[in-house]
């Protein structure tokens, strides 16, 4: 074989090259090429050599100072702003308020004696919405958790043969949820509701899984997420309790006061 | 998650992700972009370091390239990754701060040249012409200032080229979407910017007989 050019050596140390085999086997046999390609080595030994000055560790915080005032203001648009992680916790200590006063309002109201009979028939009637509001915003939640659920379920990243996938859409969508998932299972679990608020919990395990994993995955990282929602079997799970929801808010409607079959139901899944 | 540093005027004590600071600084909360400067300054300033070559510039690229990530920042939406996307805006915003700075150099040369009654010259013979012995290169340092020196006689994209290929590992497609060009002129831009930098080093290479066998499987 004739000796290897300058470009077919950076080419092979770059791996791009084409015959490697018949350049390796070359350079096994050849001092010049060999020693040519230890000088192109040297090139980025050299490189190497060179330091970068180590701006300190408050380097981030004094950039911040530099820049923060010339940072001009932005307006964010209404659903952005209502998107946002900040006001979708907020938004979920208002439905956490709708809960307790849910729980408060179920202890108080129809037990309450002393109380006329107008009295009664409102505070039973503002118990139905209570419970309305708390039905439809849990359902709407487990709703939105099952989207990401069956979203990276039913995703078949081996088959696009990409090296990495994405999935920071779903991992924002996991960490709006794990903040609202939180507050319905305490408001549950302090409620008496220990099968929501199990089944709350088991979700708000594999949101956590999904917010905390990397943004870009490898195909093995990501069936290994799917192998945890699947083994935990919270989709089925989260789909029994919002058709119990569904059915409940479709009674509420004829029949206001509830039941405690739907709870034994959901303890048995 | 990675946990934000503990700070008087910070008003969250638990770190955020880069897509929820992100997010937060779109709904308007300006101090969520605080997270991401502090969190990918280092990351930045050691491209931008590399490319220029000195400290002053570098710093003032990190700044440029944080204040524009803001500024586009709902073009970003979406995409993979913020410290990637702002190191693309740096190495952008670099390669323009070199040629700027290329060419006032070439303005402020060229009329000594002619007064002078110099011909031009290609910079690798400058290079070459310029070079110290061997002796002054025995240390690392040395070593390090001639290839500073190297590295100033490359273009621009080629200066961009090395950097982003060597130092950051990034990828043919990623290097010549900064240089704006294909991925086979990137390669070459790789490749020349490399062939610069070892003519320049030639007059120190060990001796053939010494040379060690490198990348033979």
């Amino acid at each position: 074989m004739r000796h290897v050019t300058e470009e077919e050596l950076f080419a092979y140390r770059e791996r791009d090259a084409k015959g490697r085999e018949a350049m390796a086997a070359h350079l096994k046999e050849c001092a010049d090429c060999r020693a040519e390609l230890a000088r192109l080595e040297e090139v980025f030994v050299a490189l190497d050599a060179m330091p970068v000055p180590d701006p300190g560790e408050d380097y981030g915080t004094r950039v911040w100072r530099q820049i923060a005032p010339r940072l001009p203001e932005k307006r964010a648009s209404w659903w952005r702003t209502f998107f946002a992680t900040q006001r979708l916790a907020v938004a979920g200590a208002v439905a956490a308020l709708v809960i307790v006063a849910f729980y408060a309002g179920k202890k108080v109201g129809p037990g309450a004696t002393g109380v006329g009979n107008r009295a009664v028939v409102e505070a039973a009637s503002a118990e139905i919405v209570r419970e309305r509001v708390l039905i439809v915003a849990v359902g709407d939640h487990l709703g939105k958790s099952e989207m990401v659920l069956v979203e990276l379920s039913h995703a078949s990243p081996s088959e696009t043969g990409k090296k990495l996938i994405n999935i920071s859409a779903e991992q924002k969508r996991a960490e709006s949820l794990v903040e609202e998932n939180r507050l319905y299972r305490q408001t549950a679990l302090e409620g008496g509701d220990s099968a929501m608020a199990s089944t709350l919990d088991e979700l708000e395990r594999v949101l956590m899984d999904v917010a905390n994993s990397p943004a870009e995955v490898t195909p093995a990282q990501f069936e290994s997420i799917q192998k945890r929602i699947a083994e935990r079997g919270i989709l089925l799970k989260v789909r029994v309790v919002r058709q119990e929801l569904r059915t409940a808010e479709t009674g509420r409607k004829s029949q206001p006061a509830q039941t405690d079959s739907t709870t034994r139901e959901r303890n048995k899944v | 998650m990675v946990r934000m540093r503990a700070s008087g005027e910070q008003p969250e004590g638990v770190a955020i992700s880069d897509a929820v600071a992100v997010e937060r600084t779109l709904a308007g909360e300006r101090e969520a972009y605080r997270v991401l400067v502090e969190r990918h300054s280092q990351y930045v300033y050691r491209l931008a370091y590399r490319m220029t070559g000195n400290k002053e510039d570098a710093e003032e690229v990190v700044q440029e390239a944080f204040l524009r990530a803001y500024q586009k920042l709902q073009q970003f939406a979406g995409n993979a990754n913020f410290a990637t996307w702002v190191y693309r805006i740096a190495a952008n915003y670099a390669i323009d701060r070199l040629r700027q700075r290329k060419s006032e150099d070439l303005r402020r040369e060229q009329p000594k040249r002619i007064a002078e009654g110099e011909p031009e010259t290609d910079p690798l013979s400058d290079v070459k012409d310029a070079a110290p012995s061997p002796e002054r290169l025995a240390g690392s340092a040395q070593l390090a200032a001639k290839m500073k020196e190297a590295l100033d006689t490359l273009t621009p994209a080629e200066r961009t080229a090395i950097v982003m290929r060597h130092w950051d590992g990034c990828g043919i497609e990623e290097i010549a979407a900064v240089l704006k060009s294909n991925t086979s002129a990137a390669k070459n831009t790789v490749f020349r910017a490399v062939q610069k930098l070892r003519l320049a080093l030639q007059p120190f290479a060990e001796p053939r007989g010494a040379a060690r066998a490198v990348g033979t499987e």
